[in-house]
């Protein structure tokens, strides 16, 4: 069964039978609550689950991407005594389900993948990434500023062990893999799709694609790494980092952005430590700067510049991808509203 | 974990420790496992002083049987300045040897000129050591050394003693000098002058602070080397040494993983690579 259907009452049942089971459910939650944004219509945070009524599958996007999961923010790599003589690695050892995730994260992770397991490989990422079962859901809003239907990344191939699409009554499921079908006999009343509810599916998803068009970039993505050619000097970089805070935040929140600082840290008795990784950013004053002072990327229009370099050049000449997927977190959460790929990539592509 | 982790460093103790100036101490250090590292010249290691951190350091000691190998160090930031504090016996991390290394094979029968600025002189000293201990496989060998003050300069009795050699050619200078300084004092292109070259058998092999590769490549330029004929080492920012992390990143290219040896011919039009 590749493509099945589970009613809706029965996905309420297969999640509550994951947690029965005691498997560590996260999920998206509506924090609009607690938002601080007056009029906000939707604040959606990804965080463990413990019973369906607080999970929504109806979001538009996340604040932060699930790549927390994957890659956490404080991830521990190695345990040391400092006399030393003992230093071991730590291994991922939580199974992790992650229930509701939109094909551009999925697109994103799928990249993360790729990244982490280039030789030399990174085998704590690659650890949690094997403990780590993703259960797609395809958006059927968009998020103002998200554009991820012109950035190929309205629908996603693989990644995923479980697909789900919302087609009214019921959700389609396409299965992902083997971890995907066993999962799917959990799904109480679970069937085979008929015909006309694949293509029900196509329907849905034309539909949000359509949404999402609202906002997108005036041409194909593929022609983005040709179009940065030679775009070095161009005076948008200088122009709208002006107004760069050099705070991080685009890079915080986008799905594709992996960059990390490792470091140590000791016990309060002096006799123990611990190495950790945490996430770092390319728009911070001091990414690259070394030991003595020097900053191989001191000025800030060079740092804004790398990042959109990175999103539409370098990453696909290393990987053969590009890494913006289009979700849209960068745009709306700059303070300063100069991160929005849609606003440089237009431009340059008007050559103005 | 079913596979190893990357980051696990492995045991090395500091067997002996000399001091080369008031801010750079040389280390040599034995592998706790008594195997060799496996280097080649211009290679770096992740130097771990646990509970401080970790950071590059290039391997400034000639590959040989011997498991002990040698890192200069100066004191710069949290990592070097708490192995300064270090002492004989005191064990530490080691994970590497990362990145690309000096041609050395592909030099055999070439003339080479070393141009080592400050602490450029240490990756550098692991390839002149090993083409002095394979003297015939080598053309002629000039070695141009620039260090800010005469206190600065490091490896003083072995540079003098390289001095001494028929075989090679040793030029150095101070850009300033002090009371008992009787040589040339000036930036090392000021070198470039008092000597010719051959530019289709020369390579000028490069490693020195930032500001200095604009000027000693154009010095080499103009003696009729060729872009091609120019190999120099980068320093960048390489917390992981796997080509994850992205600090050392040089536009596309990740310095810890294409580098931190290139050919000048294949970086000079790349943004960010030498400023």
């Amino acid at each position: 069964m590749n493509l099945a259907i589970i009613e809706k009452e029965g996905l309420r049942l297969f999640l509550a039978e994951l947690l029965r089971r005691k498997n560590t459910v996260v999920g998206v939650k509506d924090q609009s609550a607690v938002s601080s944004i007056p009029g906000d219509s939707g604040f959606y945070t990804y965080a463990p689950i413990n019973s369906p009524e607080e999970m929504t599958l109806s979001f538009d996007v996340t604040l932060i991407p699930p790549k927390k999961y994957l890659l956490p923010a404080y991830e521990q790599l190695l345990t040391f005594n400092l006399s030393p003589g003992s230093i071991k690695a730590d291994a991922p050892k939580e199974e992790l389900i992650v229930f509701g995730v939109h094909p551009y994260d999925i697109i994103a992770i799928n990249q993360m993948d790729k990244v982490f397991s280039a030789v030399p490989q990174d085998n704590h990422y690659l650890e949690r990434r094997k403990r780590t079962t993703i259960i797609g859901i395809d958006p059927v809003k968009a998020a103002p500023r998200a554009f991820w239907s012109s950035m190929g990344a309205d629908t996603v191939a693989g990644g995923f062990d479980l697909m789900l699409t919302d087609i009214g009554q019921c959700y389609v499921t396409e299965v992902g893999s083997k971890k995907g079908a066993s999962l799917l006999k959990m799904a109480p009343g679970a069937r085979e799709a008929a015909p006309a509810e694949a293509k029900e599916r196509d329907k849905v998803r034309a539909e949000a694609r359509k949404r999402c068009d609202a906002n997108r970039l005036n041409f194909s993505y593929l022609e983005l790494p040709s179009l940065l050619d030679g775009k070095e000097e161009h005076v948008i970089w200088e122009e709208k980092s002006y107004l760069c805070f050099s705070c991080g935040t685009c890079n915080l929140v986008c799905p594709t952005c992996y960059c990390f600082d490792v470091r140590d840290d000791v016990s309060i008795d002096l006799k123990k430590g611990s190495r950790y990784r945490t996430w770092d950013g390319c728009l911070l004053s001091d990414f690259a700067q070394v030991a003595g002072g020097g900053n191989f990327r001191g000025h800030r229009a060079d740092r804004y510049r790398h990042r959109f370099y990175r999103k539409g050049q370098f990453i696909y000449r290393r990987f053969g991808d590009i890494a913006c997927v289009g979700c849209g977190r960068c745009s709306a959460q700059c303070p300063s509203d100069i991160a929005d790929p849609v606003a440089v990539f237009n431009r340059l592509k008007e050559g103005i | 974990m079913g596979s190893p982790s990357p980051y696990l460093p492995g045991l090395a103790t500091i067997m002996k420790i000399e001091e080369q100036t008031a801010m750079e101490k040389l280390f040599m250090l034995r592998p706790n496992d008594g195997k060799p590292l496996g280097h080649k010249p211009g290679q770096f290691v992740e130097v771990s002083v646990f509970g401080v951190g970790e950071c590059p350091i290039s391997v400034s000691s000639a590959p040989n049987k011997k498991a002990d190998f040698e890192i200069c160090v100066r004191r710069a930031g949290n990592v070097t300045n708490a192995l300064h504090n270090l002492k004989a016996g005191d064990v530490i991390g080691i994970r590497g040897p990362y990145g690309t290394h000096f041609p050395v094979e592909d030099l055999r029968g070439k003339d080479l000129l070393f141009v080592a600025g400050g602490l450029g002189i240490v990756p550098l000293r692991s390839f002149i050591n090993y083409a002095l201990e394979r003297r015939k496989d080598y053309g002629r060998i000039i070695v141009l050394f620039g260090a800010r003050t005469p206190a600065d300069r490091l490896f003083k009795a072995e540079l003098a003693s390289l001095a001494r050699r028929p075989d090679l050619e040793y030029l150095e200078t101070v850009d300033v000098g002090d009371a008992s300084w009787k040589g040339n004092v000036g930036v090392i292109t000021t070198l470039f002058p008092k000597f010719t070259i051959d530019p289709k058998k020369t390579y000028a092999v490069m490693v020195g602070p930032p500001v200095m590769y604009r000027f000693a490549i154009a010095a080499a330029r103009a003696k009729g080397l060729a872009d091609d004929h120019i190999i120099v080492s980068l320093e960048r920012k390489m917390k992981c040494g796997l080509g994850k992390c992205g600090h050392c990143q040089m536009g596309p290219v990740y310095v810890c993983q294409e580098g931190p040896v290139f050919n000048f011919a294949a970086i000079k039009n790349l943004e960010e690579a030498l400023s």
